[in-house]
């Protein structure tokens, strides 16, 4: 193993020598400054054939001007490419334990919050909670606690999860490819890592303290899921935290372009988190407002057609079902962010207020409403337990 | 615009993005005076058993100046990895450059390659410290495969060799353009100037071409016009090629949800 | 002695090279590549490498080819 996490033989290139050569002068020029023009080139452009420039300008001011055109190219490419389809997931907190300081998060380690982790048993309820909810793709999430929430702890659950729940996503630690590897070997299907900001200076100024604090370490974490055998692996940038949503959105858009190509066995998905209150109580310096995140989806989608664009209940009900109809493809519904949340609510403290309060089956029905089919699976583990109920034993 | 854009294959610049091969040619003369006209600098050749019976004549490399060109040695008539292998090694030791552009193409009539065999050899020859450059069908799937174990381009058809067709697998090429790491180079079935130039306008990074040039009622007058094909092909693709339209599609606004916020 | 080249057998006098076979039979040793016994053979060993009975010997040459 190198001194990145990744096992011999390493990558020539990562994303960090990618990012390093990423021309962000000229690229947030032309987001600051695109033309009408640049920006209905850019628009006419066929998908296959369109350059991070041309993205840079459809996040330019002109270009939300015509953010009803963006809306309708991008839901084009959308229905085009995925149907009208919404995959469904739920988080499921197992830990809000955490040794890292991060100055927007519920969960920082010198809050003093009420802590838990769940126990195995507290565990299957939750997921079996969740499932009679109809989710059968779940997510699961700790803190940053090498030991309480490690390696050891996560294979130990997703095994335990695995006969159950037949699609298992983490967004834990970030871990090395041999740990990765032996987190696929349990049953694990994808990875989430936010980089939360793309812009190094933003990085150092919001993760205060703990291992967290390692920005080059975390920006190759997709790549080393991936290279683990990933099926899935998501990224994103938490929106307010760096003062330019333009700089996060070309990186996040260079970051999903790079992983597609590099790792082109991986289902690559990119998610549109804004900051939203917790018991840190971080203010945004500059809020990303709700027609900046929905030029960033069309943005998105017009230059990553076959990218999964994942919204989570931090939205209002508006917003999530507006964006639904413009490029968003995954959801999570009636969610909590505090372990033991669905079972047993406020007990213990959430990682963020969320703001789609409605049930599960609301969330669902209003898809359906819209003209949606609403898809809890879309693929499937076969274990033991499923051979033997396939062959009717 | 972009006066400095080398085409660059295993860390070795390249000012032009013709690749010429010296098949079908009347003469070596004719050959050499196209190869100049072309203004390539990269040159394959095949390699055959000599005929003891009737040795004599000039020898093809007489004409091909090293210092000028990068021979690039193929595999051509190789049925299988082991084949395509011997025969990379044999140009190897005859002090050839350990570059190879790999064919195995066991079907005759189309001379089609052998996907399973031609990843098989590849990763054979990257172990051996061979440069290898394959010739695919245009297979996006295959020529990840290829770049994973260390090939320095791929070489996706265009159409059949020798069928001068221009660029028919144009969709799939486009998906490997896409996806790549390495330099593309469309090898096979470009019949005129305008087809290299349709497929570098598409973003492929090199084109290779042999029996159009070869067989033109001028080689050398045909030759020059591939480089400016290639040239022009690929100032427009640097330029930004401005695309069709899509027809738009009506239908109630998108946005109205962000009304009033 | 005999050798085989090209799947031919030849008649070589003792002691004779790689390099002595390939100007015997009218070629440049500096376009020539050669086999010996299934072993691609290195250009600057031709006239080192001596032959002997029953050796098999191919003879490749670059041609045109696309």
């Amino acid at each position: 193993m190198n001194e990145d996490g990744f096992i011999e033989p390493a990558p020539a290139v990562t994303f960090a020598e990618e990012l390093a050569r990423l021309p962000f002068d000229r690229l947030l020029e032309a987001a600051a400054t695109a033309s009408g023009a640049r920006v209905e080139g850019a628009l006419a452009t066929s998908p296959v054939e369109r350059t991070l420039d041309d993205f840079a300008a459809l996040l330019s001011p002109a270009a939300g001007e015509r953010l009803e055109d963006l809306a309708a190219a991008s839901r084009r490419l959308t229905v085009a490419r995925f149907g009208r389809t919404m995959r469904m997931y739920a988080p499921l907190y197992l830990s809000n334990e955490c040794l890292t300081t991060c100055a927007y998060c519920g969960f920082a380690r010198e809050l003093p919050i009420a802590r838990k982790t769940l126990s195995p048993q507290e565990t299957l309820k939750e997921a079996r909670y969740l499932l009679r909810q109809g989710f059968r793709s779940i997510l699961l999430l700790t803190g940053e606690h090498e030991r309480l929430t490690g390696v050891d702890f996560l294979e130990e659950r997703i095994r335990l999860l695995a006969e159950e729940v037949p699609q298992l996503t983490i967004e834990v630690q970030v871990w090395s490819e041999p740990e990765y590897c032996r987190l696929v070997e349990a049953g694990c299907e994808g990875t989430v890592i936010y980089q939360e900001t793309y812009h190094p200076d933003t990085y150092a100024k919001v993760h205060l303290a703990g291992r967290k604090r390692r920005y080059r370490w975390r920006l190759l974490g997709p790549e080393r899921a991936a290279r683990a055998g990933m099926r899935r692996v998501g990224i994103g940038a938490l929106w307010g935290l760096h003062e330019d949503w333009r700089y996060e959105a070309v990186a996040v858009a260079a970051h999903a372009a790079f992983l597609q190509r590099n790792y082109w066995r991986t289902q690559v998905s990119v998610s549109v988190p804004r900051l939203r209150p917790s018991a840190a109580g971080f203010q945004p310096g500059t809020p990303v407002s709700d027609r900046d995140l929905a030029q960033v989806v069309c943005a998105l989608r017009l230059f990553l057609p076959d990218a999964g664009l994942v919204l989570s209940t931090r939205e209002a009900p508006a917003v999530r079902d507006g964006l639904a109809r413009i490029g968003i493809t995954h959801m999570s519904a009636g969610s909590h962010t505090e372990p033991g949340g669905y079972e047993h609510p406020k007990e213990a403290a959430e990682q963020f207020e969320i703001a789609d309060v409605r049930s599960t089956e609301e969330v669902a029905e209003r898809l359906r409403e819209m003209g949606y089919d609403v898809v809890w699976e879309d693929w499937a583990r076969v274990t033991p337990r499923v051979e033997s109920a396939l062959a009717g034993r | 615009m972009a006066s400095h854009d080398p085409l660059v294959i295993a860390g070795r610049e390249f000012a032009s993005r013709l690749i010429v091969g010296t098949g079908k040619f009347g003469s070596f003369e004719v050959m050499r005076d196209a190869l100049e006209a072309s203004r390539t600098e990269i040159v394959t050749v095949a390699l055959r058993r000599v005929d003891l019976e009737a040795t004599g004549g000039p020898d093809i490399l007489e004409f091909i100046d090293p210092d000028r060109y990068l021979l690039l040695p193929n595999t051509s008539g190789a049925m299988d990895a082991e084949e395509a292998v011997r025969i990379a090694n044999l140009a190897r030791a005859a002090g050839m450059p350990a570059w190879v552009k790999l064919e195995v193409t066991p079907e005759p009539r189309y001379l089609l390659p052998d996907p399973v065999e031609t990843l098989k050899a590849a990763e054979a020859l990257v172990k051996g410290g061979f440069t290898v450059l394959p010739y695919i069908n245009a297979d996006p799937v295959l020529a990840k495969r290829l770049e994973e174990v260390g090939c320095a381009t791929v070489m996706p058809l265009g159409s059949w060799i020798g069928s001068n067709k221009g660029i028919r697998t144009c969709e799939a090429v486009q998906i490997i353009v896409e996806q790549a790491t390495v330099p593309v180079v469309v090898d096979a079935g470009l019949g005129a100037p305008s087809h290299a130039a349709e497929a570098m306008e598409m973003g492929v990074d090199a084109v290779l071409v042999n029996t159009a040039i070869a067989i033109a009622g001028d080689p050398v007058e045909m030759a020059g016009a591939f480089r400016l094909g290639v040239e022009a092909g690929r100032r427009a693709f640097l330029a930004g090629k401005p695309a069709e339209r899509d027809v738009a599609e009506a239908s109630s606004p998108l946005t109205g949800f962000l009304e009033g916020t | 002695m005999r050798v085989v080249a090209n799947g031919k057998p030849r008649e070589v006098g003792p002691g004779a090279t790689v390099e002595d076979l390939i100007r015997f039979v009218g070629l440049d040793p500096q376009y020539v590549i050669v086999e010996h016994n299934g072993e691609a053979l290195e250009r600057k060993r031709y006239g080192e490498a001596r032959l002997t009975e029953g050796d098999r010997l191919e003879l490749v040459r670059a041609v045109a080819g696309g």
